[in-house]
């Protein structure tokens, strides 16, 4: 029977708990507003992950990981245009570029930020396809689920912390007016931290500068709210703005509430005795 | 003396509370239906605003009366009132709805809170392509292996006995263990 919903209902996290425990095999195809991504499992362990628009072939994997440069890759692609992955990965190892192990692990990398991106959906049709699995040209690296779920669980917090103090992305940054010398000669940027430096101004919101540099909303709130606390930056925010306020927390049931008092206990087996004796004559 | 008990049939909003307790009252059911016009909640043409109202014969002396709980949230404050000397209740699950599952889950909690009596959970639909199955739905709904999860077609009346009778073992049960 299928297995088909929206991330709305049913999130990423209760989807992966559900395909651990129940251990299983195929594809998850989801839907997102803006994009699309598919999750493969064997017996519950994640074996592959996709990102719709995304190149997910084995030269940019490595490539991401620094394990291949620019010009390696350009070279791969000119002389064996038309060679799958296994066949890429095979044909790295014999010249020497690169290990078995190399090759695993910035899979499993890859694999793991498309999951941990896919935690912060908060949208998205989705369907278990049982026989749908990775074609064979595609290599596949078992991950077990459960440190999966935790660490995107973490990263859920962060990204609840994250959109809790930056909550709207036309929020702009200015530079401080006087930031704190010490803290300035202390900072190490990181190459996507320096892209986004060169692009603060109280003209660009944070959702033109995810735009402009293809990251993500948590990637984008996350460098922001870095340089924010670094005191480098400080928040434009757009007129008219108003904070959205906290959820309040749900009220708990009223477990205090006395109990009606216990009738006769041998009376009561008789009546429901009774009971199924009727309800077995319907 | 003509004694009656009651049993309450819970759940979301059109996940079937109304068509089990039809299917085995043995009077027409005594419902409160209106036409819908939230937007939202049109689904189905019309809902239980205040509550369903089943009964079966058991002999002179017993009567058992089936309550089905208004499934719209602002109709939650008759939940409480329905619950008071209830022998058990039965949470039914629309298995063709994961949007529902959460508020499944929350109406069984806060059920569970008013009276700890048994109860079992009713997989409704399941005649449906669109069904999840038990197992998953176990998990989705975060269900002990010790809680009876069954499957359910609310209009076909084996399987609601079917239904009726599994909380009925599981009050009995729990009323021998206590002694």
């Amino acid at each position: 029977m299928p297995l088909k919903g929206n991330l709305r209902d049913f999130s990423t996290t209760n989807l992966l708990n559900l395909i651990n425990l129940a251990k299983k095999t195929g594809t998850l195809l989801i839907e997102g507003p803006n994009q699309s991504a598919q999750m493969s499992f064997r017996n519950g362990k994640l074996i592959y992950a996709a990102m719709g628009h995304e190149d997910g072939h084995l030269a940019t994997v490595l490539r991401k990981a620094g394990r291949l440069t620019e010009e390696q890759v350009r070279v791969l692609r000119a002389r064996a245009p038309n060679a799958t992955d296994k066949e890429l990965g095979l044909l790295l190892i014999n010249a020497g570029y690169v290990s078995q192990s190399d090759i695993l692990n910035s899979l499993r990398h890859h694999m793991l930020e498309i999951v941990y991106r896919l935690f912060t959906w908060a949208e998205g049709m989705f369907r278990f396809e049982p026989t749908l699995m990775p074609g064979d040209d595609k290599i596949t690296v078992p991950i077990e689920l459960e440190n999966v779920i935790i660490e995107g669980s973490r990263r859920m917090q962060e990204w609840a912390h994250l959109v809790e103090e930056l909550p709207n992305l036309d929020m702009a940054f200015k530079w401080a007016e006087r930031p704190n010398a010490a803290n300035i000669r202390n900072m190490n940027l990181s190459a996507d931290e320096w892209r986004v430096v060169s692009y603060i101004s109280p003209k660009n919101s944070m959702r033109a500068m995810a735009k402009a540099l293809g990251m993500s909303d948590m990637e984008i709130r996350k460098i922001c709210y870095g340089l924010l606390q670094a005191g480098l930056v400080e928040l434009v925010r757009p007129p008219g703005m108003v904070t959205r306020p906290l959820p309040q927390p749900q009220r708990p049931a009223d477990s205090a509430r006395p109990a009606p008092p216990p009738p006769d206990r041998k009376q009561q087996v008789s009546i429901v005795t009774k009971l199924i004796a009727r309800i077995r004559s319907l | 003396m003509q004694q009656s008990v009651k049993m309450v049939v819970t759940g979301p909003f059109n996940s079937g509370k109304t068509n089990f307790i039809r299917s085995v009252s043995e009077i027409d059911v005594v419902s409160t239906e209106r036409k819908i016009t939230s937007a939202a909640e049109r689904v189905k043409d019309q809902t239980t605003v205040a509550m369903d109202f089943g009964r079966i014969t058991v002999d002179d002396e017993l009567v058992l009366y089936l309550f089905g709980t208004p499934g719209q949230k602002r109709f939650d404050f008759m939940w409480e009132i329905l619950s008071e000397g209830m022998l058990g209740f039965v949470v039914m699950v629309d298995s063709t709805r994961p949007e529902t599952f959460r508020e499944a889950k929350s109406i069984l909690e806060t059920f569970r809170a008013y009276a700890p009596t048994p109860y079992v959970v009713a997989a409704n639909k399941q005649d449906l392509p669109d069904a999840w199955d038990l197992d998953d739905l176990r998990i989705a709904l975060r269900l002990d292996p010790t809680i009876k999860l069954l499957p359910c077609v609310a209009t076909d009346k084996e399987k609601v006995k079917t239904v009726l009778l599994e909380l009925l073992y599981a009050i009995l049960a729990e009323m021998e263990a206590a002694t």
